[in-house]
C-alpha cells in the first residue's frame, strides 16, 4: 500500500480515484480523523455548490443569448459559409500550403478576403482591433506588420466611413483588413496582403463567394480585395475609387 | 459541419450555471455567457470537428472571464452579497439556505484562479486534465489550486458558521 497523498483525497472526493485504491483511502480516513473531516467538508462543498447553482440548468435560456446573433446574420447564411469554408476554404488552404499545388494566388486572395469579411462584418462589439479614431496608428502598425506601405483609402465620397482595421493571418503571412460602414450600417471590407505577386496582373477580377461579392486586384507587392454584400456595379464603382486613390 | 447555434445550444445552461457561480451576479453572468457565445461564433471555424465542444466553450469562457477581470469589467471580489441570499432557491431547507449563503460569501472571497478550479471540478464535474486544458495550465497547477481553494473555502465557511471563532490550525 502506497502512502495516501493530498491528490488521492481530492480524487476520492471527486470520484476520480482509481477504483482499486478506494479501499486504501477509506482505510486511511478511518485512521485519520483530520483527513476524514476535510474530505467530508470538500464533499459537502460540492453538494452545496450543486444545491445552489443546479437550478440554473432548469431555467429557460434568455432568448437573446443565442437568438441575437441569428437575427443579425441568418443561420442559413452562416451554415452556407461554414460549409463552403470547410469544403473549399480551409481544406483548400491546408492542401495548398502543404503541397503547393500552384493554384492561382489571386483566387485564394478573393476567398481569404471573403472569409475574413464574413467573419468580422457581423461583429457588433468588436468589428475591428483598432478603431478609425487611431487611423494613423492603425496604418503605421499594419504597414510595419505587412512590410509594405499600406493605406486606408477614404471612401467618404462614396458614403462609407472607416470603422477601423485589424491584422489577420493569411496562410503564410499577415494580412490587413479595413472595415467601412455607411449610414445604414452596411459594411465593406478592404483586405490587403503580400505575396499575391505570382500574377503580376493589375486587372480587376470579380468573384462571388456565398453572397459576398469580391473585387480583387494585384498592385506591386500587395494584393487587394474589396468585399461587400452589394450590387456588382456598385462594388465596382467603389473598387475603382479605391484603386485610383492608391494610384493617384 | 452544422451551425454553431444548434451545436452550442445544449451547453448554454451549463455555461450559465458556471458563469453565475464564477461572477456571483446574474447580470454579469449573462454578459459573460453572451460574450463567450459571440466569441464562439466568430471562432467557430477554428473549432476542430469531433473534439469536445463543451471543453472548447469553457475554454473561451475562461479566456473571456480573464479578459474581463483584466480590463476591470468584473471586479474580482467584494461582490455585494445581500442580494445573493435572496436568490437561494426556496426548495432548500433553512439550514441548507444558511450554508448556501455562507458558501456564496466564501466563494466570492476566493481568488479567481482558485474559484475557477473549484467550480470546474466540483460543480461542472470536469476531470482534472480537462480543467487543466480549459485553463491552459499544467495538471500540477490545477491540483494545487484545487487543494488550496477547497481548504480556503472550508475555513471561510467554518468561520461564517461559528461567528466570533477563528479556526486555528
Amino acid at each position: 500500500m502506497t502512502a495516501i497523498s493530498e491528490i488521492d483525497l481530492h480524487k476520492f472526493v471527486d470520484g476520480q480515484l482509481d477504483p482499486a485504491r478506494v479501499a486504501e483511502v477509506e482505510e486511511h480516513l478511518a485512521a485519520n480523523p483530520e483527513a476524514a473531516e476535510r474530505v467530508a467538508a470538500y464533499r459537502r462543498q460540492n453538494e452545496v455548490l450543486h444545491a445552489r447553482f443546479d437550478p440554473v440548468l432548469d431555467e429557460p435560456v434568455p432568448s437573446g443569448l443565442l437568438a441575437k446573433r441569428e437575427s443579425r446574420w441568418s443561420l442559413a447564411r452562416y451554415a452556407a459559409i461554414v460549409a463552403w469554408m470547410a469544403v473549399g476554404g480551409v481544406a483548400g488552404w491546408a492542401l495548398r500550403s502543404a503541397l503547393d499545388m500552384g493554384a492561382p494566388q489571386s483566387a485564394t486572395l478573393a476567398r481569404q478576403a471573403a472569409v475574413a469579411h464574413a467573419v468580422y462584418v457581423p461583429e457588433v462589439r468588436h468589428p475591428v482591433e483598432v478603431g478609425a479614431e487611431q487611423e494613423q496608428h492603425l496604418v503605421t502598425w499594419l504597414s510595419k506588420r505587412l512590410g509594405a506601405d499600406v493605406k486606408a483609402p477614404s471612401l467618404a465620397d462614396m458614403g462609407y466611413a472607416l470603422v477601423g482595421g485589424r491584422l489577420l493571418p493569411a496562410g503564410d503571412g499577415p494580412a490587413a483588413q479595413f472595415m467601412y460602414q455607411d449610414r445604414e450600417g452596411r459594411r465593406l471590407t478592404l483586405y490587403v496582403r503580400r505575396g499575391a505577386e505570382v500574377n503580376q496582373e493589375t486587372a480587376f477580377r470579380f468573384a462571388q463567394e456565398s453572397g459576398v461579392g469580391v473585387f480583387y486586384w494585384v498592385d506591386g507587392p500587395l494584393g487587394y480585395a474589396l468585399s461587400g454584400d452589394l450590387e456588382k456595379s456598385e462594388l465596382l464603382r467603389i473598387a475603382n475609387g479605391v484603386y485610383h486613390q492608391l494610384n493617384p | 459541419m452544422a451551425d454553431f447555434a444548434a451545436q452550442a445550444a445544449q451547453y448554454v445552461p451549463r455555461l450559465r450555471r458556471y458563469a453565475l457561480a464564477l461572477t456571483g451576479d446574474r447580470h454579469r453572468a449573462d454578459d459573460l455567457v453572451q460574450d463567450t457565445l459571440e466569441r464562439g461564433w466568430s471562432k467557430f471555424h477554428l473549432w476542430r470537428q469531433g473534439s469536445d465542444l463543451r471543453a472548447w466553450l469553457f475554454t473561451i469562457m475562461h479566456n473571456t472571464f480573464v479578459n474581463q477581470l483584466r480590463h476591470g469589467v468584473l471586479r474580482d471580489s467584494g461582490v455585494p452579497l445581500d442580494d445573493q441570499a435572496l436568490e437561494v432557491p426556496v426548495r432548500a431547507s433553512q439550514e441548507d439556505a444558511l450554508e448556501i449563503r455562507d458558501l456564496e460569501a466564501a466563494l466570492a472571497k476566493l481568488p479567481a484562479d482558485f474559484r475557477e478550479v473549484v467550480l470546474l471540478v466540483g460543480l461542472e464535474n470536469l476531470r482534472y486534465d480537462e480543467a487543466a486544458q480549459v485553463l491552459g495550465v499544467p495538471l500540477g497547477t490545477v491540483m494545487s489550486r484545487l487543494s488550496r481553494g477547497r481548504e480556503q473555502l472550508r475555513r471561510l465557511m467554518a468561520e461564517a458558521a461559528s461567528p466570533g471563532l477563528k479556526i486555528v490550525k
